[in-house]
């Protein structure tokens, strides 16, 4: 039992006993267990702090299940330990901005946010194909039932959409995942890695790219990379504020964090070969969203294809297939994870006041709510890549990578960050400035004590990760070379194998 | 040998379980006739003190394995497994009918000796190793779920069920008759092995004539476990049988009828099986594909369910389709998890229909979550594993059956499972959402708490369907060791 277990299954406990406690002092229990978790979770970077440790640390090995031998694996490496990190920073977070705003089905509400809180962690840290699998898809239920009950107009729809791209997306995985069992004899990630690594296990390369695609497709939607990102504005613009939040903090990451952790590594000619077509869907994902973004007349709605934009970033770094696309894809990933968060929750406190989405229904905001307004130019310059912010380092470097890889794409992605400007800045004025109307200056006041304690952490880390990269890269930066390495050293393999082949075939 | 004129006492123990349901059912005839009406609460303790006695029988016949009666009747792990899975099954349907019974005004003694003598039957298939007696433990199952299927006589949903369920039922056992007529002209024998050595060798009969002959006795198997083409009795049986009646028809005649499909297709046509895999994969997509986009369209819980069911029988099928001794294990750990969840949701629905089964639409359920929410969490668990989410028995069930049909290189009828799996969420959720995220506008009678028996059964399935989620090796290493190569 570490300190690893003791994360990923508190969450599981305090689901249980959020069920069995009285309704009244559920959302004070789901508090103070979630702050617990992450202050658990903070031990966890404990190995990370001196030094950096290569492999997974914190690995608990045990036997799950015989036949076939399913293992209970898990570990932490310096790709999942921020991950984590987040899952464990936002959960609390969530249930402070749900404290007023969630007001019926207290209790459940709760229960269903640990135990979300338990499937993403555990998506992070398993090293069994098949745990992930397990974890992967525990994760959809109580999200869905998040959408569904405390949802807005359409979320019966939306939680519908969302259930049903994830479930079609991830059967391929399973075929996929059962494939590989039956070649290497072993669900194990480490084993089957090393097999691959070592050429023990190699793959006809048509066998090798469905294989790819499986896995590809199944994490594509999750991402949601352009055009399986259809479920995402629905899901985005009707779940509630946590929701919002952890989905588009945790759960989009859970796609991206696939293609890095077995997309890449596992099928790496694959992944090599196809990069041309998929950085064109990353960069066309990109454009799209901004552009969509750009018109948008709900506030949600205008942060959800944001997202697709950004995540287009994400995706674009990691098949640059270079260290510094990969560290910015990784660093995108958890200042995404911050700062979109943040908006949805920004977003959340002016629902809760003038209980409505549409950015028409604002104007003048600033002149009521001085403070809500300047925390929301912060958390708006870090989306935009304002230097010295969060999200500037991640696409700096993403582009960076991208222009190594083919300076093409750096071009068209560079719109992008253009195009970002001018949707935030756009929504900016339009809801902050100007004269504000009877309706604004009339219910819109200014941010709580509580609404305070859950916006702040998210700023202080849009400003640190901001300025002292060096807290957050050097664990990033270990892992991706690690990645990188075991995907080229099969390319020079490979390589040297076919040679004889191809003199032969002269 | 005149020696084997007198059967062995160890003979009898491994007949043990069909022996003791059929005298607690003619016990509880008999009781029917001479107690006075106050005395009949005793019938469901009673029912249930003979399914257990005859699950610790089939143990025991367990502990000396080997055939009986001259080869006609086999025990293994296999029969054991089965064996145990219906009586299981009719222990359940004994909890889950008593107080439905009594809320219908029929709380009859002959309702719990139909159920042992249906239980006693599906036992003699799971053990039976001789087309007649595969076809005589067919009869006693089915012509006991017949008048099972019409129990409640002044309903005419009721009848309309039995009707059908009787005539179609009996078209099709004419076609396996038909059948081992074929085969025992073909082979001379009836015993499956003794099928097996006549097919496998040089002497074995022209291949048109054994397809025809196992076509034709796919027929009457295909019925039973309702797969496609043969699935359209299904919908309109469970539909309006009582509830707790296709709780039971669902779940226990079909992994009876899929023990002997089994068997039968492994041991007696296990030489000509590259013959026979295309046919059942067909079969099996067809079945996955008329089940789920039938279940699409329904508004009665009850005719959704059967749907579902034709479906479940489909994936089996995949199983079925490999051929293989992993095939074998994984259809076999499938029906156990499909049992508890399948006969679990129906138990809930039994409940959830009140008295008279006036609610049974989907819409019914709205608000459940907010009247009864253990029911409605159960329910929960139950959909959850029917549509195949992790860890629930019905996801490891798909995975082993996923599994063994890639093992056997059916990378096209795994794809196409998979698919149709995703599409089956869709018709699953549909229920949570009416559940869960509707308001509360269900129908205004009150709805009473649920009384033992139904908690015992509801939370009894949930259980098993949890555990087999989780644990899955439990049951899975029986499973692979019983398995027929």
């Amino acid at each position: 039992m570490t300190l690893l277990d003791a994360v990923l299954f508190l969450p599981l406990i305090g689901f249980a006993a959020l069920l069995l406690i009285p309704k009244q002092s559920s959302r004070g229990a789901a508090l103070i267990l979630s702050l617990l978790v992450f202050i658990v979770s903070l031990g966890l970077i404990g190995p990370y702090w001196f030094a950096n440790p290569s492999g997974y640390v914190f690995t608990t090995d045990a036997v799950w299940i015989n036949s076939p031998p399913i293992r209970y694996h898990v570990g932490l490496d310096g790709l999942s330990l921020w991950l984590v990190l987040l899952t464990t920073l936002l959960t609390p977070i969530s249930v402070a901005v749900s404290w007023k705003y969630i007001d019926h089905r207290v209790k459940e509400f709760y229960a269903f946010l640990m135990l979300l809180e338990f499937g993403l962690i555990g998506v992070f840290v398993a090293l069994d194909l098949f745990l992930f699998y397990v974890f992967w898809e525990i994760c959809l239920v109580p999200m869905y039932f998040l959408i569904g009950i405390w949802g807005h107009e359409r979320r019966i729809y939306a939680a519908v959409k969302f259930f049903l791209y994830t479930m079609a997306g991830s059967v391929l995985m399973l075929a996929a995942i059962i494939y590989l069992y039956n070649r290497a004899g072993t669900f194990d990630y480490v084993a089957i890695l090393s097999q691959i690594e070592t050429g023990r296990l190699a793959f006809p390369p048509r066998v090798e790219m469905l294989l790819f695609l499986a896995f590809f497709v199944s994490f594509a939607i999750k991402v949601p990379l352009f055009p399986l990102h259809t479920w995402l504005p629905d899901a985005h613009v009707e779940a509630p504020t946590a929701g919002s939040v952890m989905l588009a903090s945790v759960m989009l990451k859970m796609g991206t964090y696939g293609l890095l952790r077995y997309c890449v590594p596992l099928f790496p000619d694959a992944a090599r070969s196809s990069a041309p077509w998929v950085a064109a869907l990353a960069i066309t994902g990109i454009i799209y969203g901004a552009l969509v973004a750009l018109v948008q007349p709900n506030m949600k709605k205008l942060v959800a294809y944001s997202s697709v934009s950004h995540l287009g970033f994400v995706v674009l770094g990691i098949f640059s297939f270079t260290q510094q696309g990969l560290d910015g894809a990784v660093y995108q990933m958890l200042n995404h994870g911050i700062s979109t968060g943040a908006l949805f929750i920004l977003v959340g406190y002016l629902y809760e006041r003038r209980h409505s989405l549409e950015i028409a229904a604002y104007g003048g905001v600033a002149t009521p709510a001085p403070n809500l307004s300047a925390v929301f130019l912060i958390t708006t310059l870090a989306s935009i890549g304002l230097p010295s912010l969060n999200n500037f380092v991640g696409e700096y470097l993403v582009l960076q990578g991208a222009a190594a890889a083919h300076f093409t794409w750096t071009a068209f992605a560079a719109l992008g960050v253009i195009l970002s400007a001018c949707y935030m800045l756009w929504l900016y004025q339009r809801a902050f400035f100007g004269k504000a109307s009877e309706g604004v200056a009339h219910h819109v006041y200014d941010l709580t004590g509580r609404e305070w304690a859950a916006i702040v952490p998210l700023i202080a880390l849009m400003v640190w990760m901001g300025t002292f990269t060096q807290s957050f890269l050097p664990p990033i930066r270990a892992q991706n070379a690690r990645i990188l390495e075991s995907a080229r050293r099969l390319k020079t393999e490979r390589v040297q194998n076919l040679v004889p082949e191809a003199i032969r075939a002269r | 040998m005149p020696a084997s004129y007198f059967p062995a006492p160890a003979e009898y123990l491994r007949v043990l379980p069909e022996i003791v349901l059929t005298l607690f059912g003619v016990a509880i005839l008999f009781f029917e006739a001479v107690l006075s009406e106050a005395r009949k609460r005793i019938f469901p303790p009673l029912a249930a003190a003979g399914l257990g006695a005859a699950l610790a029988g089939s143990i025991l016949a367990y502990g000396s394995p080997g055939a009986a009666f001259h080869g006609m009747i086999l025990v293994d792990g296999f029969a054991t497994f089965f064996r145990v899975l219906v009586i299981v099954v009719g222990l359940l349907a004994v909890f889950a009918s008593s107080e439905y019974l009594r809320r219908e005004n029929h709380p009859g003694g002959e309702f719990y000796a139909l159920i042992l003598f249906s239980v006693a039957g599906q036992s003699v298939m799971a053990s039976a190793n001789e087309l007649i007696v595969i076809f005589i433990g067919l009869e006693i199952s089915s012509i006991a779920s017949y008048i099972l299927a019409g129990y409640l006589r002044d309903d005419p949903r009721n009848s309309e069920a039995a009707l059908k369920y009787f005539l179609l039922g009996s078209f099709a056992t004419a076609f396996l008759l038909y059948g081992v007529a074929w085969i025992y002209g073909l082979t001379g024998s009836t015993n499956l092995e003794a099928i097996r050595r006549a097919l496998s060798g040089g002497g074995a009969p022209p291949l048109m004539l054994t397809g025809a002959a196992a076509a034709l006795m796919f027929v009457g198997f295909g019925f039973k476990i309702s797969a496609a083409p043969f699935q359209i009795w299904a919908p309109d049986v469970y539909q309006g049988a009582p509830a707790p009646v296709s709780a039971f028809l669902s779940v226990g005649p079909k992994a009876a009828a899929f023990a002997i499909l089994i068997r039968t297709y492994q041991t007696a046509f296990g030489p000509v099986a590259g013959d026979w895999q295309p046919l059942v994969w067909a079969c099996a997509l067809a079945t996955m594909v008329v089940g789920n986009f039938a279940a699409i369209q329904q508004s009665n819980i009850k005719r959704m369910l059967a749907y579902s069911s034709i479906a479940h029988a489909g994936y089996v099928l995949i199983a079925v389709a490999a051929a293989s001794q992993i095939g074998a294990a994984a259809a076999m750990f499938y029906l156990a998890a499909y049992a508890f969840t399948n006969f679990g949701a129906f138990a809930v629905v039994t409940h959830v229909a009140r008295k008279g089964e006036r609610y049974v639409k989907i819409d019914d359920f709205a608000g459940l979550a907010q009247r009864q929410p253990a029911m409605a969490a159960m329910l929960t668990i139950f959909l959850l594993s029917l549509i195949g989410v992790p860890l629930t028995g019905g996801f490891c069930g798909k995975f082993y059956i996923f599994k063994a049909a890639l093992d056997s290189n059916l990378v096209w009828l795994t794809v196409l499972g998979l698919l149709n799996s995703a599409v089956a969420a869709y018709y699953y959720l549909r229920v949570l959402v009416v559940m869960y995220m509707k308001d509360a506008d269900g129908p205004a009678e009150p709805l009473p708490a649920a009384g033992t028996g139904m908690k015992l059964a509801v939370y009894g399935s949930a259980a098993a369907t949890l555990l087999l989620g989780i644990f899955p090796g439990l049951v899975l290493e029986f499973a692979s060791r019983a398995a027929l190569k």
